[in-house]
């Protein structure tokens, strides 16, 4: 009979394979004495040697250029003889080897982040060497997204960004993290690529490597040393659900029929994937701007928007001008560092202090825009009041841009949807940021991650009021965020009146099966409920109730 | 000591590959290099890490300086690849 044990349901489906934990960085032991110094720096270098090798065979196996020049260079600094030379200075002030290494980490950390900008980026790459070289003096397992060499069930403390960077997902089957909320990394990587998972499930920290167990996302449980056959049974279930999602095809619509287009989130035409899609309703520019000195020239950026474009005829695209701010800061835009960027210069507020990189953004997309079949609309980010979604209106139309709308991510923007939708086309709601803006909680804060889910009763309240504003204007209200690709929250948000939903490519079949089983009145059934819970927990238990 | 000063030409600065390309280049020479920005303390040209910290971006004038027999060549060769953009170049190539 197998122990169960349970956590927080967040991402449906179920998965059966063996388990595989990431191992935690490793803890330091007791100062020790140094009683032979050689032998310590030679323990110390000798690590350092063997991840420098480890990120070396990495590199040569990378997909892509840019991945591959990262981790030669992270390669690069293990074996630096400048950290070897701050090894040897601390086993001469009385270090064991693996506080020398943390030590001689530690050194150069700082310089790295004096440095500043993309520099200060790195540290986490030297962070990283710091936990290998350590758990390699120390004997303990090497940190980082196990390898067993077949698919498994990944169990983790808690996943972040970078540990999750060189995740196969054809090989990870379904994720349980013993920390983490509705919210976290984790779940977003698992809804976005429609794998199964299950966070805040402490019973997870006793589960051993290689141990059969099977996982239900949808109930939060977890069965720890299943038999062969459930495990068998489960695997032929899950398959067989993959294939019916993946085998969903055509426009988003709930069970009765009403449209609603399911549209990608995009940052370059790469991400279109296969080309079925009914559009694009988030094209990301940043990543023309992005880490370089000066602004892209009209020509190269009318060349990436033509890309997109003509891959789409006959469908929408909506182009998202650059959102930069010093969170993500570009040299040429030369905006100064701020206490708090997350308030400062940022998205459209940039066209304050550099009108000019705006202007010639506008002139590419309407250049890109005549040459092709698509239906171009334009939107710009981080408005706050009217005057700006008049003013940015305005130089749009006056290039022949058609459809000009602007993103609602501050609540004061939500607050006066009605009045916005008077200047312009349509609402794109960003999710993830208006969470932010309403509960005064930065995205990036673990402990607050419950203030930033998004099926806060707040949150929701703000989307219906763009949702209301849409439907009395006859004009399109649109999510583009996390939100959009919850297949069940998706259910909540067409019920407050939104009309589009954008997603990351993986996310599109889950959403159109959800939709697909529900009618609009069920849709409107669920936002009012959602709208009257107290909060999350509440809500998401309200769609039980239901019949979800 | 003989010293050449260049300025970055790489988009990205002296940054993921034009550093990795770099430094790589430091080793293969017969002399010591060294490195610095203005009148801040010079770094070895084999430290990645040390490279790094300088924190040169794309238009940064850097100051590269070796001492003996083959000087003067190490800093010619190190000093053209810091005048390229290393990030427009063909990774696989």
């Amino acid at each position: 009979m197998a122990d169960v044990v349970r956590g927080l349901g967040v991402s449906p489906g179920r998965a059966a394979g063996q388990a595989h934990r990431m191992a935690r960085p490793p803890v330091l032991p007791p100062r020790g004495t140094v009683t032979d110094p050689a032998r310590e720096i030679g323990l110390a270098v000798a690590a350092l040697a063997a991840v420098a090798g480890h990120l070396e065979q990495h590199a040569a196996k990378a997909a892509g250029a840019d991945a591959r020049a990262i981790l030669e260079a992270q390669s690069l600094m293990a074996a630096d003889p400048a950290l070897r030379e701050s090894v040897e200075e601390a086993v001469g002030a009385g270090l064991t080897a693996a506080h020398a290494v943390d030590a001689a980490c530690a050194h150069h950390r700082e310089a790295l982040l004096a440095a500043g900008g993309y520099f200060a980026d790195r540290a986490g790459d030297l962070d990283d060497i710091r936990n290998r070289a350590v758990a390699a003096v120390l004997g303990l397992p090497m940190p980082g997204v196990p390898d067993p060499g077949h698919p498994y069930i990944l169990i983790a403390d808690d996943l972040a960004p970078a540990d999750t960077a060189g995740l196969d997902t054809g090989t990870v089957l379904a994720l349980v993290t013993e920390k983490g909320g509705p919210t976290s990394h984790t779940a977003i990587l698992a809804r976005t690529f429609g794998m199964p998972a299950i966070v805040a499930c402490p019973g997870a920290a006793g589960i051993g490597d290689g141990t059969w167990i099977t996982v239900d996302g949808a109930s939060g449980e977890v069965a720890i040393g299943v038999g062969e056959d459930t495990a068998a049974a489960v695997q032929s279930e899950a398959r067989a659900a993959r294939e019916s999602r993946s085998a969903g095809r055509g426009p988003g619509r709930t069970a009765d029929g009403h449209p609603v287009p399911l549209l990608l989130n995009i940052g370059s035409a790469r991400d279109l994937g296969t080309g079925d899609a009914e559009g694009v309703g988030l094209f990301r520019t940043e990543f023309l701007f992005l880490g370089r000195g000066d602004a892209p020239s009209f020509d190269e950026q009318v060349a990436a928007y033509t890309a997109v474009l003509q891959a789409l005829p006959g469908r929408r695209v909506v182009i998202r001008t650059l959102d930069a701010g010093s969170d993500k800061p570009l040299p040429f835009l030369g905006l100064p560092e701020e206490a708090n960027p997350a308030l400062g210069v940022r998205g459209l507020r940039t066209a304050r202090n550099r009108p000019e990189v705006l202007d010639t953004q506008l002139d590419a997309i309407a250049e890109a825009a005549r040459a092709s079949d698509a239906e171009t609309w334009v939107m710009a980010p981080m408005v706050s009041t009217v005057a700006e979604a008049a003013g940015f209106a305005r130089r749009a139309r006056a290039r022949g841009l058609r459809h000009v709308g602007v993103m609602v991510e501050v609540p004061a923007a939500a607050l006066h949807a009605r009045r916005l939708l008077a200047e312009v086309d349509f609402l794109s709601i960003g999710t993830n940021d208006l969470g932010q803006y309403a509960f005064a909680a930065d995205r990036q804060h673990g402990e607050l991650a419950d203030l930033l889910d998004p099926w806060q009763p707040g949150l929701l309240g703000l989307i219906a009021m763009c949702g209301e504003a849409g439907r009395e204007a006859g004009k399109p209200v649109g999510v583009c965020g996390e939100a959009a690709a919850d297949p069940l929250l998706a259910t909540v948000l067409v019920g407050l009146g939104v009309g589009s939903l954008s997603m990351a490519a993986p996310s599109v079949p889950g959403v159109r099966e959800a939709l697909g089983r529900h009618s609009m009145q069920e849709c409107r059934e669920h936002a009012r409920l959602a709208l009257a819970a107290g909060d999350p927990a509440e809500a998401r238990a309200a769609m039980t109730g239901a019949g979800h | 000591m003989p010293e050449k000063t260049v300025t970055i030409a790489s988009r990205s600065g002296l940054h993921a590959r034009p550093a990795k390309i770099f430094v790589q280049a430091a080793a293969k020479q017969g002399v010591p290099v060294r490195l610095r920005v203005g009148d801040k303390p010079s770094v070895p040209a084999t430290s990645m890490l040390g490279v790094l910290a300088l924190g040169a971006e794309q238009g940064t004038a850097v100051t590269l300086q070796a001492e003996g027999p083959g000087a003067e060549e190490a800093l010619d060769a190190l000093a053209e690849l810091l005048a390229r953009d290393l990030d427009a170049e063909d990774p696989n190539a």
